[in-house]
């Protein structure tokens, strides 16, 4: 005999309390794909919504401005660009226009373009990787094998520019290491075409497929108000409807003679960022194209900078104030005024700043590194509770957050 | 941004002429009020950063100094706050965003900040011994337990210095030395500190 039971909606409600289970806390992390990199995130679960979310950072944590106080400017490039190691060259860039501002340089528009298509290639490389993985990490693998063979085209020319593929060290104080090889301009074209091509396909393989719809559409919005009281920047902020692009508000490096537009999103949610970012993809091509065509000619370097600059290779082996001017810069470092300087360069993941204070001489003595990597994940308590464990692997994609900045 | 009315409406603020953006020094008793009044007056919305410092020619030897800007009229201004006896009042409670620089300002420097609701260190692990930025703390660290004691029962390690020995990259800059650019001295003591 069948025995049934009637078990009528209001009694289970009213026992809802005596029903409810114990929280669960579960450590996400240091080492699980979807925390790219070693973040932790202890969180406590009631079933599988999350109630409470607190990251626990520090695991990659280097001390750079500790070892940027011991060591001459230039001395200093390579290790930013370990920061965010997605776009070492934007890193580059952004900490030699912050000394220059210091040291009271003015680099010639020729070096302005040269460091512009290395900070937009840089977006790039950056972008094509975050959205690589935001797709793995909902469901998607495909789409992570289109964008990391343009990756790979880019760092083939990364290779070329620069000597290496991953740490570049291009920039130094003043300018940059050598000047564009031959040729060069024209690869980076024929590169900018290829990758249009992958951000259409792209495009075509998420903006409406349903499972992608499904995990980032509507999930984890950060209004507006959320979004300044936290100090986001970068993508992150103008997906939440904030205009605003240093790019364009505080032209560094020649920006303003470049035209292109400013995404920004409506509702702030998972999905709003994944459409800035791919946005801002086609607008970085668009300023590549035109910093590529009109680059200027001249001076790569700031020539008038004698305290600051390398005298020039030849120079140094053939005549005496050059040898000297090379010895005294290698080993006293490029001499910066007393006084401070913050700068902030719009890097693919946000706002990247540098504040040093200098008391003259070659090493500052104190170098501060904002990292928006770090700002990204201190929201996370404030937007993840209330959302499914699963969700977690959107949000972090979408934040597109990296360690090595978050830790320095 | 409207200097006058700031420093009319804050007589204690010392404008100490920045080149890059306006630059005042605020007492930590004003601070929450000025940080408030740029929020809600002047339309500086955004807190761009928040890092301690060690001043080299300045009492007290520690400060805080901030950097807000405006997404409106997309400008800066930055705030020096001494912080006396080690102690600097928390704007997280006007800027959320706060929380973890003023969190890794106080791993760093130690420096203490009033109405914090979750000061722990944020970069070190809890319970490691020291403010590691600080000048008088050697560059290559100091001998401290493995943060896991059951660990380091079973393995007998600690958290060493790094070695330093002929470290081609550390250098003094600005001063010429009679030889190539060699590795700091690391013979760090309580009673000599690092010059």
């Amino acid at each position: 005999m069948k025995i049934t039971k009637e078990i009528s909606i209001g009694d289970v409600a009213a026992r809802s309390e005596e029903l409810r289970g114990e929280n669960m806390t579960l450590n996400m992390g240091p080492s699980h794909p979807a925390t790219h990199g070693v973040l932790r995130l202890s969180l406590e679960l009631d079933g599988d919504k999350v109630i409470k979310c607190d990251p626990v950072i520090g695991y990659l944590h280097r001390g750079d401005e500790k070892i940027a106080e011991n060591m001459t400017y230039n001395q200093f490039v390579p290790y930013t660009d370990r920061l965010d190691y997605l776009a070492p060259l934007a890193n580059n860039v952004a900490y030699a226009i912050a000394v220059e501002r210091l040291a009271g340089v003015k680099v010639p528009e020729r070096c302005e373009a040269i460091r512009v298509v290395c900070c937009e290639m840089a977006r790039i490389s950056s972008h094509l990787l975050g959205l690589g993985v935001y797709a793995m990490d909902t469901g998607a693998w495909t789409v992570f094998m289109y964008t990391f063979n343009e990756r790979e085209k880019l760092y083939t020319l990364f290779e070329e520019l620069t000597g290496a593929r991953f740490t570049t060290s291009y920039t130094r104080v003043g300018g940059v290491t050598r000047d564009l090889p031959e040729g060069w301009l024209a690869k980076v074209d024929v590169f900018c075409d290829g990758v249009l091509r992958t951000v259409d396909e792209v495009d075509r393989l998420l903006t409406r497929n349903g499972i992608f719809l499904e995990r980032t559409e509507g999930v984890a919005p950060i209004s507006k108000e959320l979004a300044l009281a936290y100090g986001l920047t970068g993508a992150n902020l103008r997906a939440s409807g904030v205009p605003f692009d240093l790019r364009k508000d505080k032209p560094y490096s020649g920006y303003e003679r470049y035209d292109f537009d400013v995404a920004v999103g409506t509702k702030g949610d998972c999905f709003d960022r994944y459409l800035v970012r791919m946005e801002e993809l086609r607008q970085s091509v668009r300023i590549l194209r035109q910093a590529v065509r009109g680059m200027p000619g001249g001076a790569w370097y700031a020539e008038d900078a004698k305290k600051v600059f390398l005298p020039p290779k030849a120079k140094v082996l053939t005549r005496m104030e050059e040898l000297i001017q090379n010895f005294m810069l290698v080993t006293e470092g490029p001499q910066v005024p007393p006084g401070e300087v913050y700068f902030e360069a719009e890097n693919p993941k946000g706002s990247l700043g540098f504040y040093v204070v200098s008391h003259g001489g070659g090493v500052p003595w104190r170098l501060r590194i904002r990292g928006p990597s770090f700002v990204a994940l201190s929201i996370l308590p404030a937007v993840v509770p209330g959302n499914y464990l699963t969700d977690i692997a959107s949000v972090l994609g979408s934040l597109d957050f990296v360690m090595g900045e978050c830790d320095r | 941004m409207d200097a006058a009315a700031l420093t009319s409406r804050f007589p204690a603020l010392r404008d100490l002429a920045g080149k890059d953006m306006p630059t005042y020094e605020a007492p930590g008793g004003d601070l929450l009020a000025v940080v408030k009044f740029l929020r809600d007056e002047q339309g500086f919305d955004l807190l761009a950063d928040l890092c301690g410092v060690e001043w080299k020619d300045r009492t007290p030897r520690f400060g805080v100094v901030i950097h807000l800007l405006t997404t409106a009229s997309k400008e800066y201004v930055r705030l020096h706050v001494p912080a006396v006896d080690d102690r600097v009042p928390s704007v997280s409670s006007l800027h959320p965003g706060a929380n973890w620089h003023e969190r890794e300002a106080y791993d760093m420097y130690g420096i203490r900040f009033d109405g914090h609701p979750d000061l722990r260190r944020i970069l070190m692990w809890d319970g490691y011994p020291y403010h590691p930025l600080r000048k008088d703390f050697p560059l290559a660290g100091i001998e401290v337990p493995l943060p896991a004691a059951d660990v380091a029962e079973v393995t007998g390690q600690a958290v060493e210095p790094a070695p330093m020995m002929g470290g081609p990259f550390v250098s003094h800059g600005g001063r010429m030395s009679e030889g190539e650019p060699s590795a700091l001295d690391q013979s760090w003591t309580e009673e000599r500190p690092k010059s």
